[in-house]
């Protein structure tokens, strides 16, 4: 299943670090984030509920850049 | 402005007025000194740097020590530290900072205004749709809840949110946005309109055929919105340079402190730990590679910004970048140079007369969607008559075969009608493609059908090789003869005819197997009818005037939204101004870099130098980048 979040995020360089971060958090397959249209892209793993993921994308991505968002709350 | 552009822009004026203000009355005479002064100067360092200190001190907890916060914290502390110990002057500290958040401020702003440039040009995308109440009131609903078969009123002025076809109503619709097309185009009763385009004169009930996530707008706007996912190879170049270039530099600063006075120390000459210090500091504030991270890829969205709004979309960033590379150019001829709109111009017949010849070919095409098809029922406008038309059986790159009327007619090329039997002679008279026609295994004689080339053809052709590109090629299904007139009337250098559909994909793959070496990119253009697999096999695949054909869209790079093959030539034009200026950035941005690391390191350089290799360069690169959105257009007159 994939996704489409906006986010907040100052300069390119960290939004390739919050691409790196969300990788890797688990459960998560693939991820991308779009700096000129301030999206993140995820794909998630099978079976997993994107909002159980994305608190935790969120909390990875703040530690690798703190001046950042993700709006995934409805 | 945004809120935070707001705030930081005041405090970057506050804490330069206080400097200089400082300066005014501690400067010279330095009356005020010792801790008083230091208090004092810290006031507008903190102002201005607050923020920079804590993201730091964040940073080395979260275990990302390597990010330019904490660069930028280590370079102003650590002059702030050298200014204590030796003269004072704090302004240099304070100056880094400063202009380091100008910097910033400037790239923020600079981004935002382009993102926004950016997304005015894509602003195809309609807010409402309107549905009519039965009180015979117009009532905004969001498109996403309009269903399948509802009826939307499009007022003039408005955008058509949604696919569907025109129940009522008639007007001229303004396709630029979506095509780049200046032309407005006609709609009346009917006819089938697409999302995204502006209804510009009358007012039009529309019968919607899809839902708003599969009208072409929301697919358009997909697509340019993933295109920068797929990234190219030059800014996969960039992120693995930032990775290797920043703890790279950091640790060379850390060496430049360490190692020169030790040595000096060795060879008995005075270590002078604060000249190197300093020096190691400004390579620190050098070594962002902000500049080349931001900048390429805004590079690409521009150009893939720049290029959807002259109707040419572009699937990736690799795509742009490998296109530009284009050295064969092949076409499919139906539809892609030619018009494909096939018209009747000779009967033949040997036996039966002219009227009753076309009245079978007709039949036997009546269910087929074929260019030649559409024109054999166009020719016989009472193909619907009550004659009984049964087991329709297409046989690829021969021909259709059915039943009319209890009797087998075969209706295809010679191939078809060497394969049943029959005796076909060709056309002394015309050129075209000659239609056969047969009853049983009995040739009945042929009808002429000939395309047109399209206005722009010839024109293309020549601006491709104006271009660079090496060659051009033309597939065709069609007969040699109509092949070789086309091709010569365009000339394109080498022309293969007779095709089946298979062949085609052979033939790219002889041409792909050809190359001259990897770097040589070849392209193939189609009208996306049938040649999916061609355009998939090719490095680069144009689907052209693909609007709505799913299946084209999918299987093809770059797709371009109208049937004009000039803007082939635009597509190419673009992508190579776009890698210029991603070659120009990166080249500009890596040496000023290295250049004013090794003044730095030798100490012809100082702090205000190494701010200006960090944010000048990212603000010209970022200059630079944003003339990829604008687009020359061909002019075809």
């Amino acid at each position: 299943m994939k996704k489409s979040y906006k986010i907040d995020v100052d300069c390119a360089n960290c939004a390739a670090k919050m691409e790196e971060a969300a990788k890797k958090t688990a459960g998560v397959k693939d991820a991308t984030v779009n700096f000129m249209t301030l999206k993140m892209k995820v794909e998630f793993e099978e079976g997993v509920d994107p909002m159980d993921v994305m608190p935790v994308v969120r909390e990875n991505c703040k530690k690798v850049e703190d001046d950042c968002e993700i709006f995934y709350k409805k | 402005m945004n809120k935070k552009q707001k705030k930081n822009l005041i405090r970057i004026i506050v804490s330069a007025m206080l400097m200089i203000f400082l300066g005014f009355f501690t400067g010279k005479d330095k009356q005020i000194q010792g801790v008083i002064r230091f208090v004092l100067y810290l006031v507008p360092y903190i102002i201005i740097g607050y923020d920079i200190i804590i993201k730091a001190l964040k940073g080395i907890k979260n275990r990302q020590p390597f990010d330019e916060s904490l660069l930028m914290a280590i370079a102003t502390v650590g002059a702030m530290a050298l200014a204590v110990y030796k003269d004072g002057d704090y302004t240099e500290a304070i100056a880094v900072m400063l202009f380091y958040q100008i910097g910033e401020w400037f790239q923020s702003y600079a981004v935002g205004k382009s993102r926004k440039n950016i997304t005015e040009l894509m602003d195809i995308c309609p807010d409402y749709a309107n549905i009519e109440g039965e009180d015979g009131q117009l009532e905004q609903v969001d498109p996403d809840e309009v269903e399948i078969g509802s009826i939307i009123v499009v007022q003039p002025g408005e955008k058509i949110p949604i696919d569907g076809i025109v129940e009522e109503g008639e007007t001229t619709l303004d396709t630029a946005a979506l095509t780049g097309e200046s032309l407005p185009r006609t709609a009346k009763k009917g006819d089938e309109v697409i999302s995204g385009c502006i209804n510009m004169t009358g007012l039009l009930h529309i019968r919607t055929t899809k839902e708003f996530e599969d009208s072409t707008v929301s697919k358009v706007l997909e697509l340019i919105e993933d295109a920068s996912s797929k990234k190219s190879k030059s800014e996969n170049f960039i992120t693995k340079f930032a990775r290797v270039y920043t703890p790279a530099v950091v640790y060379s600063a850390l060496a430049l402190a360490i190692l020169p006075p030790i040595i000096r120390m060795v060879i008995g000459m005075d270590a002078n730990f604060g000249t190197f210090i300093y020096r190691a500091l400004t390579f620190l504030v050098i070594s962002c590679p902000c500049a080349l991270v931001v900048s390429i890829p805004l590079s690409f969205f521009a150009g893939i910004g720049g290029a959807s709004h002259s109707g040419v979309l572009v699937k990736g960033s690799n795509y742009l970048e490998t296109l530009s590379k284009a050295k064969t150019v092949v076409f499919d001829k139906t539809g892609t140079l030619t018009k494909g709109v096939f018209q009747v111009t000779a009967i033949h017949p040997s036996k039966l007369s002219e009227e009753e010849l076309l009245h079978m070919a007709a039949h036997v095409e009546r269910y087929s969607n074929h260019p030649i098809a559409i024109s054999l029922r166009d020719a016989y406008k009472k193909e619907a008559d009550g004659c009984q038309v049964s087991d329709v059986e297409e046989i690829a790159g021969h021909g259709v075969k059915a039943v009319v009327n209890g009797k087998i007619v075969y209706v295809g090329n010679s191939k078809m009608m060497d394969a049943i039997g029959a005796k076909w002679h060709n056309c002394s008279t015309h050129i075209g493609t000659i239609i056969h026609v047969a009853i049983g295994n009995e040739y009945q004689g042929h009808i002429v059908i000939s395309d047109v080339v399209k206005p722009h053809s010839a024109q293309t052709i020549k601006s491709l090789k104006s271009a660079g590109i090496n060659q051009t090629v033309m597939l065709t299904g069609d007969i040699k003869k109509v092949a070789d007139t086309v091709a010569e009337e365009l000339k394109i250098d080498k022309v293969y005819s007779e095709l089946l559909p298979q062949d085609k994909v052979s033939m790219i793959e002889k041409i792909l197997d050809n190359k001259k070496s990897e770097n040589d990119v070849v392209v193939f253009v189609g009208d996306g009818i049938n040649d999916a697999p061609v355009l998939s096999r090719a490095d680069i695949g144009i689907a052209m005037g693909a609007m709505g054909a799913d299946a084209a869209i999918e299987a093809a790079d770059i797709v371009l939204m109208d049937d004009d093959p000039i803007k082939i030539s635009t597509a190419i034009k673009i992508s190579r101004k776009c890698l210029r200026i991603v070659n120009e950035n990166i080249w500009f941005a890596i040496g000023i870099k290295l250049a004013c690391l090794v003044l730095g390191a030798l100490g012809f350089a100082n702090m205000w130098l190494a701010v200006f290799a960090d944010v000048g360069v990212m603000i010209l690169a970022v200059l630079n980048a944003i003339r990829c959105l604008f687009v020359k257009e061909i002019d075809c007159r």
